[in-house]
Parts: C-alpha cells; structure tokens; sequence
C-alpha cells in the first residue's frame, strides 16, 4: 500500500512564477494546511500505521458529540476534513498527537510529488465529447446520426456486445491522480505548496498531494 | 470554498512578482524592447522594435504583443510585461488608435501600415 507521506489541500487555482533565470514555471497553488495530526494509528492497537489529519474549520454545532471528543483528545478545535493517511512507522515519529504539520516536513522544492483529486463532473456525456470519437458525417444526407459512435459489435458472433465498449454515460467526478509532478515553491507560512502542472478537480476541490511512487528514487527526503 | 480569500490568494502570489520601473504604454505605441537573451552561458542584449498590437492584462502573467516588419516580412513578439528577461523598455512615439487590439494592422501593408503619431495632431 502507498506509504508516501502526504498532505491533504484545497486547489486554490494556477498562475505562473518566475525563475531567477526568467523562465516561467506555470503552477497550481494548493492550500494545504493548518492541518493537525488528531491521532495516530499503531501496528499495537489497530494493526497498522496512520497519521490522522484535521483540515478546516468546523462549528461545534455541527460536529457530532463523538467527534467531539476525538477533536478534544487532540486539543484541537472541529475539523470539517478528518482523513487518515497510512503512512511508515518512522514518518509517523515525526509527529506528536495535536501538532500541526508544517510542509517544509515532509516537502522540499524539487522533489516530485503525485496529486490526487475528483475531476470535475461533466454529467452525462456522449461518445464525441467522452471517448473523442470522431462523429458522423455531417452532410450527404445523414439524419439523426451526426454524434453518434457507429457499430457496437457484430451480428451473430457473438450475438451480444462485448464489455468495456465505448459509449455515452457518466463522464467526470471520478478521483484522478496526476503523477511526477514537481515542487516548484513552499510557502510554509501561508501553508501553500506551489506545484508544477495541472492537478485534477476544480477550484476549491480536495486534493491529497503525496511524494511522488515512481519517481521516488529522486526525491531525496 | 469556505475561505473567500482565495482569489487573492493568487493576487498575493502575483504581486510579489510585479515588475515596478517600466514605462506605461498602450497599444498603437512605438516600443524599444532590450530583451536578454541567453545563449549558452553568455547573455546578450537583442532590442526589438515595432508597434504594440496588444495588450494582455492579467496580473503576473500580462503580456503585450509588438509587431514589427522585418525585410518585408512581419514579425509579432509577445513578451511577458512582467520578466526578469526585459531590460528596459523605451517608448519610441506615442500612436493614435481607436482600437485595443491593433490586428487589422497585419492585412495592411506599407504606408497605410501605420500608426497615426500623437504628435502629429
């Protein structure tokens, strides 16, 4: 299972930055944090290791009382985002129940990371705009066939339509993750990491951002 | 969204790139523009010369086009507004124009090619 450390963040949005030799680097800014570890998983108690995380504010009032006193075992106020992320048992050392993470402890500029989030949801969509198909034609008469897909299949062998054919349906709103993307600059302060490329989802979507699983080797940290 | 921070979230990181110093021109200016140029590990001055054709105005990430006619041919350069890589810009003459976008420029050839000087008027 991914170990990779992590963070969880919202995308703020992209914009480009200058590099001191004036190229540009065009990124997408991610507000990760304040976040707060609110608990720890242990191989002892649950049979595995796991950072729980508290992103955002939440009111007490909509916080449910059993929350709430998770929320004041870590001495922390509400969280509307409580995520746990495995993680190994020396990263997870790193940090003590209630302490908020800061990004310069598990980022460093340079280093590559994957990006996970919820592409933005497109409904019900159809073959041209889902699979790219190219259409009908649309002239020479054709009536009613101009974005359609075509054939789905064969007659009689085998006499149905086979799985996985590409048709309309449901396209977006699906979780995506972007891989290698690198780590341009870190705002620890701010809590903002600036990455590299696109990220998947929309503005405001919740993004996990994890050092990268292929290109680990590179990533010193 | 529950911060409504977050659009300048992005002005904040944008504003820390701006670029202060550099004259103010709009589009139908003659303009100078001292552009390093990187070649290898030496860097050389290279001024391009034209018409601004546009404008882009978007905070860090603002461009403007210049238009020149090199040799006959028309050459259009879009700089960054905000680049470390532009050394100085001067305004060559201030122009006369009706519009924003200068694009009609390119179907005109010669004399009717050009851009009305304020001082003229």
């Amino acid at each position: 299972m991914n170990q990779n450390p992590g963070i969880y963040g919202r995308k703020v949005g992209n914009t480009q930055l200058y590099t001191p030799e004036g190229n540009v680097s065009r990124v997408t800014v991610v507000q990760a944090g304040p976040i707060h570890v609110l608990n720890k998983r242990t191989p002892e108690k649950d049979g595995y290791t796991a950072l729980v995380y508290g992103f955002e504010e939440r009111k007490e009032k909509h916080t449910t009382k059993p929350m709430m006193g998770q929320f004041k075992k870590a001495n922390t106020a509400p969280r509307r985002v409580v995520k746990e992320l495995r993680c190994s048992p020396e990263f997870a050392a790193k940090f003590e129940v209630g302490a908020e993470v800061k990004l310069d402890q598990i980022f460093e500029v340079g280093m590559f990371v994957d990006a996970r989030g919820t592409t933005r949801g497109r409904g019900f969509t159809g073959v041209v705009r889902r699979w790219g198909f190219a259409g009908g034609v649309q002239t020479h008469g054709t009536h009613e066939y101009r974005r359609h897909g075509g054939s789905i299949g064969t007659n009689m062998t085998p006499g149905r339509t086979l799985p996985n054919i590409k048709m309309g349906g449901q396209y977006g709103n699906e979780t995506m993750s972007t891989l290698n993307l690198k780590i341009s600059r870190i705002d620890v302060d701010k809590h903002l990491l600036m990455i590299e490329g696109g990220i998947p989802g929309a503005k405001g979507g919740l993004v996990l951002i994890r050092t990268a699983v292929k290109k680990h080797k590179q990533n010193k940290k | 969204m529950n911060s409504p921070a977050n659009l300048t979230t992005i002005e904040q990181i944008e504003a820390e790139q701006l670029r202060t110093g550099l004259p103010e021109f709009r589009v139908g200016d003659t303009v100078r523009v001292h552009y390093k140029i990187v070649e290898g590990d030496k860097d050389r001055i290279q001024v391009f010369q034209g018409v601004v054709l546009k404008r882009h105005r978007a905070g860090a990430r603002s461009t403007f086009t210049v238009r020149k006619i090199s040799f006959s041919v028309g050459v259009e350069r879009v700089f960054l507004s905000h680049s470390p890589r532009i050394e100085k810009i001067e305004v060559v003459s201030k122009g006369v124009v009706r519009r924003a976008r200068l694009f009609y420029l390119r179907e005109l050839q010669g004399k009717a090619a050009r851009v009305r000087d304020a001082k003229d008027n």
